[in-house]
């Protein structure tokens, strides 16, 4: 049966006018793939309106859309060879169209590039091939077009050979093949013709059933970005399901997990899927459901990884290619959002080191901006440290769109994990909760018992403003409505944990440390299910990041008590003159956090 | 993998970005093959839970067994179930073919203007109360803030004319022109406060790819979709005025399969027993620029 059979997507691509459209119409035509009497109509149709037939009115036929001249979207064209069914993803040439034919050409397997013999290769000829390899299509054929309008001479198909063969090397892709063609005369697409006895390569179609269908990469290291943790106990249902599509790889029951970038493991428990019998793994397409043995606190935006295979990089630098789609120029300095799998992220360019020029072959291009369609190498600054791969050892997880203004507008792989200067820190917390024993009792379970979120509160100001007469007067409060609440002098930790670093007088260098050391102490009592109040002077968003790198990042709320303006996100308490009021605010913001819940 | 299964791992993945991304979402349930696979897609991507509020337009006109499969299905499945209905039209007979309107406007005003007022709120959402049995005004009139739909590019042209995460505005208008791009598995999940969001799980689902997968899942669908014996049925279910059956035998879903797969039906329009569609065009185009979906 026809359905059964195999089907590939195939992208055709080039620069405007160069004759996509043609070479589809001929495909369409030689396959016998056209509704009856749609080739007669559109000859037909040209005859009255005297002018020549073309096979591009045939396609623009089809679409209905001969206005416009131009194939407006990435739209699909459908027609079969004995081998296989074949849909042909058609990107506009059309400079404003990149947008689709990115959108187009993601769901390709192969892709056909098309160059006009009389033009030669053009400015979108390179900035196609560039994207198509980026967008991690592999297999490419090229086709010089037009090839009667050069009187089929071997020497100009050469030379484009040569021209693009040499702009492929530079991106690091191989052609599988370049095909003189004219799809106006339908030389070389079914059939070689006696025009071109120069050549006795494949034609078009032969090119097209000799690409091979890539099977989903299941043999490569486990990644599942985490989507979502369902917990649906309302309905009666006490699993704790980590969600996922995998991206490459597979994973069963008893593999030990670990979370990047926390470093948080666990062993798979259980496979999870409804209405279907258990299945022996999840691989790579699939979107999973797993329970783990341990009960660790994991979030949307952790990149799951097999114990025992290749880590994952975790960095807050990044160097990647990227194109840019957006009208606005993306530009150093600005903020955007990041999304790589699972993760969206908050991230600026810190440099562009390079805009590749499409218009020549040089990619040493030095520009203060990345504009609309250009290709650039830049490096990008996360707020926070991101788990991903780099392109060389798995694509799949190399990938990432960039978000301005509610807007996907760019795109890329990343190249490199650059050195930040938490990374000491980071690996510090990876060991930690890669050999954390974790405690009998779930955290769920505990915070039922407790009745409350443990979270780290952390009330912060200027020097003087009263913040540990705040904190005191917030633990008694808490306590006094029956929670389990503990307010942390820092001077408890100065001078006991930090003994061996504490610098005396007005000498802050030891403040990080002490930072990660208070952290990593209030980690603990945040585990036992406790609510912590600690104070420090005049936090910065800087310091709040690295105890968010410490502790869980959703089980921290800042106080900012004072008039001075701060940038940190906090519950901002101007002063303490009515107490019975701020700490009404106070716990306010904590049942709306849900931290307690209202009585 | 083949290729249902690849459809189906995709859905489910949108389903599932859809419900971490986007707070107050609901899904449409028409009752029909297209979103009860869609339902019970979701059934898969929560693991036999549905998190979300499903949302039916009755018109009142629906043929009788479309309501009694509906409540069954949500007892049986413990949906969060909510129907809306434009009570004032048809209070007033603002209907066809027993008002005093044509079919365009009875569209309008039993669907349209009742899926339009019932996602904001504004007129009453009758929600199944699981304990009593039966539907109850909803107490949450909170603005739905987009709804995941069933829609399939084969049933009305170009897949390029859509998207998996579609956004509307405050009007429900479509800028074709301006759609976002969709690549490497990541969309649109980013709104400014206001857009209204259309997510389509389906969208690269085929006709006969939904009832070969109803027929893998064996899903429950209405008997109205298989011959009874006259040699009649329906391939797309509407109001009873205006929907007709189609000639065909298939009894069961093989045979609705291989009457697909057999090109029998492969000039006729899915939806050519809608007669409002040949009212509007055949495009439906009016209707779905005021929001018809």
């Amino acid at each position: 049966m026809a359905e059964k059979s195999e089907s590939m997507n195939i992208v055709i691509a080039g620069h405007v006018d160069h004759g996509k459209s043609t070479v589809i119409g001929r495909l369409l035509a030689d396959t016998n793939s056209l509704p009856d009497g749609k080739l007669e109509a559109v000859r037909e149709n040209c005859r009255r309106n005297s002018k020549p037939f073309e096979y591009a009115f045939l396609l623009d036929a089809l679409k209905d859309e001969q206005s416009q001249g131009i194939t407006i979207d990435s739209a699909r064209v459908f027609f079969k060879t004995d081998k296989r069914h074949y849909i042909i993803i058609d990107a506009p040439g059309h400079i404003e169209f990149l947008k689709n034919m990115v959108t187009g050409a993601s769901h390709a397997e192969a892709a056909l590039l098309v160059i006009d013999a009389a033009e030669g290769v053009q400015e979108n000829s390179r900035r196609h091939g560039y994207m198509i390899s980026m967008l991690g299509i592999r297999q490419i054929v090229v086709l010089v077009n037009k090839m009667d309008l050069v009187d089929y001479k071997q020497d100009v198909f050469d030379a484009i050979v040569a021209e693009y063969t040499e702009f492929l090397d530079g991106i690091d892709v191989k052609a599988e093949a370049f095909i003189p063609v004219s799809g106006m005369e339908g030389d070389a697409i079914a059939a070689l013709t006696d025009k071109m006895p120069w050549y006795s390569g494949q034609t078009t179609l032969q090119a097209l059933d000799n690409f091979q269908k890539e099977a989903p990469p299941v043999n490569m290291p486990f990644r599942m970005p985490v989507q979502d943790i369902y917990k649906f106990t309302k309905s009666g249902d006490q699993r704790r399901i980590i969600a996922g599509t995998v991206d490459t790889g597979s994973v069963t029951v008893g593999d030990e997990v670990i979370f990047y970038p926390s470093g948080k493991r666990s062993t798979v428990k259980s496979l999870e899927r409804f209405n279907a019998p258990t299945p022996e793994q999840f691989s790579a397409s699939e979107a999973a459901g797993l329970t783990l043995d341990q009960q660790i606190y994991i979030a949307r935006g952790q990149l799951a990884v097999k114990a025992g295979q290749t880590e994952p990089a975790v960095s807050e630098r990044l160097r990647v290619n990227l194109f840019w789609m957006g009208k606005k120029p993306m530009e150093p300095g600005k903020d955007y959002l990041l999304k790589v799998g699972t993760v969206k992220e908050p991230v600026q360019i810190e440099k562009i080191i390079s805009v590749m020029d499409a218009s020549d072959l040089s990619s040493g291009q030095q520009k203060d901006t990345v504009e609309y369609h250009d290709v650039a190498e830049v490096i990008l600054r996360c707020r926070h440290a991101i788990a991903f791969d780099t392109v060389d050892s798995n694509p799949s997880t190399s990938r990432f769109v960039i978000v301005d203004d509610y807007e996907i507008r760019g795109g890329g792989i990343i190249r490199e994990a650059l050195p930040d200067e938490d990374q000491q820190m980071r690996q510090q917390v990876m060991q930690r909760n890669l050999n954390w024993a974790a405690s009998a009792v779930s955290r769920e379970r505990r915070w039922e018992r407790y009745n409350q979120k443990a979270t780290l509160v952390m009330v912060t100001g200027k020097r003087n403003v009263g913040k540990k007469t705040l904190a005191r007067a917030i633990e008694q409060y808490l306590f006094t409505e029956g929670k389990l609440v503990y307010f942390m002098g820092i001077a408890n930790v100065l001078y006991g944990v930090d003994a061996d670093i504490k610098k005396p007088g007005p000498d802050q260098s030891h403040r990080p440390e002490h930072l990660r050391r208070l952290a990593e102490v209030a980690n603990i009592l945040l585990d036992a299910g406790v609510i912590l109040v600690v104070t420090a002077i005049g936090l910065t968003q800087d310091e709040l990041e690295i105890i968010r790198s410490v502790v869980d990042s959703d089980l921290i709320e800042a106080i900012w008590l004072g008039e001075d303006p701060t940038d940190i996100q906090a519950l901002h308490v101007p002063n303490l003159d009515n107490m019975d009021r701020t700490l009404e605010t106070v716990k306010a913001m904590l049942q709306n956090k849900g931290i307690i819940f209202k009585l | 993998m083949d290729h249902l299964e690849k459809l189906e791992n995709l859905s489910m993945h949108i389903l599932r970005e859809t419900y971490a991304n986007f707070k107050n979402m609901c899904m449409l349930w028409s009752i029909g093959k297209d979103s009860t696979v869609l339902l019970w897609l979701a059934r898969k991507a929560f693991l036999g839970h549905v998190p979300f509020p499903l949302v039916h337009i009755d018109t009142n006109y629906k043929i009788p067994e479309m309501i009694e499969y509906r409540d069954r299905l949500t007892a049986e499945w413990h949906l969060d179930m909510v129907y809306g209905q434009n009570v004032e039209a048809l209070k007033d007979k603002q209907t066809y073919p027993d008002g005093n309107v044509d079919r365009l406007t009875c569209c309008k005003n039993l669907k349209t203007e009742a899926l339009k007022h019932t996602l904001s709120g504004q007129w009453p959402r009758f929600r199944f109360n699981h304990v009593v049995g039966k539907y109850e005004v909803d107490k949450n009139t909170e603005p739905y803030t987009g709804v995941i739909v069933g829609a399939r590019a084969d049933e009305e042209g170009s897949r390029s004319k859509e998207r998996y995460f579609s956004p509307r505005d405050r009007q429900n208008e479509w800028d074709i022109a301006e759609q976002p791009p969709e690549f490497w598995n990541q969309f649109k999940t980013d709104f400014a406060p206001g857009t209204h969001v259309r997510v389509h799980p389906l969208l690269d689902w085929t006709e006969l790819n939904i009832w070969e997968y109803i027929e893998r899942e064996n899903i429950p669908t209405v008997s109205l979709y298989y011959d009874q014996g006259d040699g009649k049925r329906y391939r797309s279910l509407g109001c009873y005025p205006c929907t007709n059956p189609i000639d065909s035998t298939a009894k069961n879903h093989a045979e609705i399969i291989a009457e697909l797969r057999s090109g029998k039906l492969s000039n006729i329009a899915e939806r050519s027993g809608r007669a409002q569609d040949a009212e509007d065009g055949g495009g439906l185009e009016t209707l779905r620029r005021e929001g018809y979906m």
